[in-house]
């Protein structure tokens, strides 16, 4: 970060500066080449940036007025739907911004996949996001269990649960993790407690994730290195924080869809049902942005093995720019990679339907193969695509595929 | 990079009408056109105040609501009544309180502030009067069930003779729309079960209609100003975005005129 010299122009300025750094920090940020050729795929990280401060400040007004126990959590949750000023509006932004959240993460994921932003020399960027997203499906599986509705108990116990499969101490574990000997009142308490610290953990990441970034500089759609500074980029403000802010206004207008038109869509009826431990759901689902995980899990009949591969299904993508072996980044110019990509998502999203769907018949079956093709893709297809695919000529420059008008 | 690649979207959209026609045999709820559905929806009015006599007279009975206070009967976006009638229809409920200063707890009329007194003491008392069924307090029912609105239409007005062969336990009923035909409610509603004073005529299907309204506005109290500041909102960001699309285009036309 320390590629270039800034002085400020008062004496108070660069007497401060030489203290502490901030007016350099600012004027790296505002100067920060960034590749004149990313398209709007790539303004999902200023996207994502948004949703976490979104969440963070509404769950901030939220934990004003919401009662962590297990007595009152459901009643307290529609007290702020109906008594706080605005509190269905921010309750709402908090509900439907988590699932925005998870929608901007995918689309940023699959990016980089395609893109191959996850190679050389960028692959601690990758892991820090890889370990985010971790942490993102923590905070949103625990936010989901602070209304204390069915789903949100019955949810809580299927996922602790996992952890009984581990041999020997699974048991202690669980009960560990409860505060009990089942989902109860210091359950709900500890996560209310871990849902308000997490976020400021993937804050801590993201940070790291955007100093790692700021380290060799954005990748780019034809994902060659930038040649030439002057001619390949242009300063991040304005010409990029401006086109991040237009994607965010298109990207807020479907958030404002939801959060007034249909807030309730993407939730789970049963959880305006208040808690209780006597009844069972039919079926118990998870949020749609965990359901091609639930998938995997359900997919083996043994419970220690479904919880390897919901574990192994994370941690596998730890090890992609690894996997991938391949020295051409864009997926443009890998023929094989492109087709294996698409694949790849039809895979995910059928593994998302079959994992909303109760685990037998033809969803079974679906969710088995599905399974087995999502491991196969990364430990056989792309170490054996990455040899052997005959990849198309790269451009020069970032400048010359622009140049030619393609 | 997208074009060349439709048909995998082709591919995917095949697969999954393929697995959702194979399995799927769920009771189809029919639709309705409710006041309330879409962009500039809004309740009607005196549906919502009729939905409100049917709940007290009716469904009252047995289902508790209890997360809403008769002071909200006449907020804005609800049923509207005014402040004499809130005051009016709270005190026509005996509300116990206390303790007062000899530590005894005494009933007294209600007031607006009060929340819609229950007809059970405790759920154990209600599922005790019910046959071992509770009835489910209808603060959030509409939201708490799949089809919301819909759903409660279809159940209030899904009471048929059940076919020939189908067995029915003592207290069961047969429901068109009852997940697995079966509801331990008798059929709350019959023409002229109450009588409306605007004149409307007290149908079961009428009763139906309004107390879905009713019970849809207590599930969702801020609907309507919901709706309205949706609208500016988006109203807004969609001017906002046209300018700064324009500002965008100008700012890179520095960079693009360069080449």
């Amino acid at each position: 970060m320390s590629e270039h010299t800034y002085t400020p122009q008062s004496k108070f300025g660069k007497w401060f500066n030489d203290r502490l750094p901030l007016l350099s920090l600012a004027s790296h940020l505002t100067d920060y080449p960034t590749p004149k050729n990313l398209n709007y795929w790539w303004t999902f990280g200023g996207i994502l940036t948004f949703c976490l401060l979104s969440q963070m400040i509404t769950g901030l007004v939220l934990a004003m007025h919401y009662v962590a126990h297990a007595d009152m959590a459901f009643s307290s949750i529609e007290h702020i739907m109906r008594d706080v000023n605005y509190g269905w509006l921010i309750r709402y932004i908090h509900s439907n911004g988590a699932s925005m959240f998870f929608l901007a993460v995918y689309i940023h994921i699959f990016r980089s996949l395609f893109y191959g932003s996850y190679k050389s020399p960028r692959e601690i960027i990758w892991i820090l996001g890889m370990l985010i997203y971790l942490l993102m499906m923590a905070t949103a599986f625990m936010g989901y269990v602070l209304p204390w509705g069915q789903m949100s108990f019955w949810g809580a116990t299927v996922i602790t649960n996992l952890f009984s499969a581990i041999p020997l101490v699974g048991e202690s574990i669980t009960t560990w993790l409860w505060g009990g000997y089942a989902v109860d009142n210091p359950t709900l308490t500890r996560f209310f407690s871990l849902h308000y610290f997490f976020p400021f953990l993937i804050l801590g990441l993201v940070i790291l994730h955007i100093w790692a970034l700021h380290v060799p500089g954005n990748n780019n759609p034809i994902g060659i290195d930038v040649e030439k500074p002057s001619k390949d980029t242009v300063p991040f403000h304005p010409y990029i924080t401006i086109k991040d802010l237009f994607a965010l206004l298109i990207f807020l207008i479907i958030f404002s869809g939801f959060i007034f038109f249909a807030p309730n869509i993407l939730g789970h009826s049963d959880n305006y049902i208040e808690a209780n431990p006597l009844v069972t759901p039919k079926h118990i689902v998870p949020e749609w942005y965990l359901l091609p995980f639930y998938a995997i899990l359900r997919s083996v009949p043994d419970k220690l093995g479904g919880v390897v591969l919901l574990f192994g299904s994370i941690f596998i993508l730890m090890a992609l720019p690894w996997l991938d072996s391949s020295k051409v980044r864009s997926s443009i110019f890998r023929p094989l990679n492109r087709i294996f990509f698409w694949i790849l998502i039809v895979n995910v999203l059928a593994l998302g339907y079959v994992g909303a769907m109760p685990a037998e018949g033809l969803y079974l079956l679906i969710a088995r193969v599905g399974t087995a093709y999502y491991f196969a893709h990364f430990l056989i297809i792309l170490p054996v695509l990455s040899r052997i695919e005959k990849t198309q000529p790269l451009p020069l420059s970032i400048t010359d595929p622009v140049l030619t008008g393609k | 990079m997208f074009k060349s690649n439709k048909i995998y979207i082709k591919i995917l959209l095949f697969f999954f009408i393929l697995i959702n026609s194979s399995v799927s045999e769920e009771i189809k709820i029919p639709e309705h056109d409710w006041s309330f559905k879409g962009i500039t929806g809004k309740f009607d009015r005196s549906s919502l105040q009729r939905g409100y006599q049917v709940y007290t007279e009716v469904c009252s009975s047995c289902h508790s609501m209890s997360l809403l206070s008769y002071r909200n009967l006449g907020e804005k976006g609800g049923p509207e009544f005014s402040v004499e009638q809130v005051k009016a229809i709270a005190a026509n409920f005996e509300v116990i309180d206390g303790p007062n200063n000899d530590g005894e707890m005494f009933t007294r009329p209600g007031r607006p502030s009060d929340k819609f007194v229950s007809p059970y003491p405790n759920v154990q008392a209600a599922m005790a009067a019910n046959g071992g069924a509770y009835p489910p307090d209808m603060s959030v029912l509409v939201k708490a069930r799949k089809g919301g609105a819909d759903y409660i239409y279809s159940v209030l007005t899904g009471y048929t003779e059940p076919p020939t062969n189908f067995d029915l336990e003592e207290g069961v009923y047969y429901n068109r729309y009852m997940e697995g035909n079966k509801i331990k409610m008798s059929n709350p509603l019959s023409d002229d079960l109450v009588s409306y004073s605007d004149g409307t005529k007290a149908t079961e299907a009428q009763m139906a209609k309004d107390v879905t309204t009713f019970l849809t506005w207590a599930a969702e109290p801020h609907l309507e100003a919901r709706h309205k500041l949706g609208f500016k909102v988006i109203i807004f960001l969609i001017i906002l975005s046209i300018l700064v699309y324009f500002s965008m285009r100008r700012l890179w036309l520095r960079i693009d005129s360069k080449e």
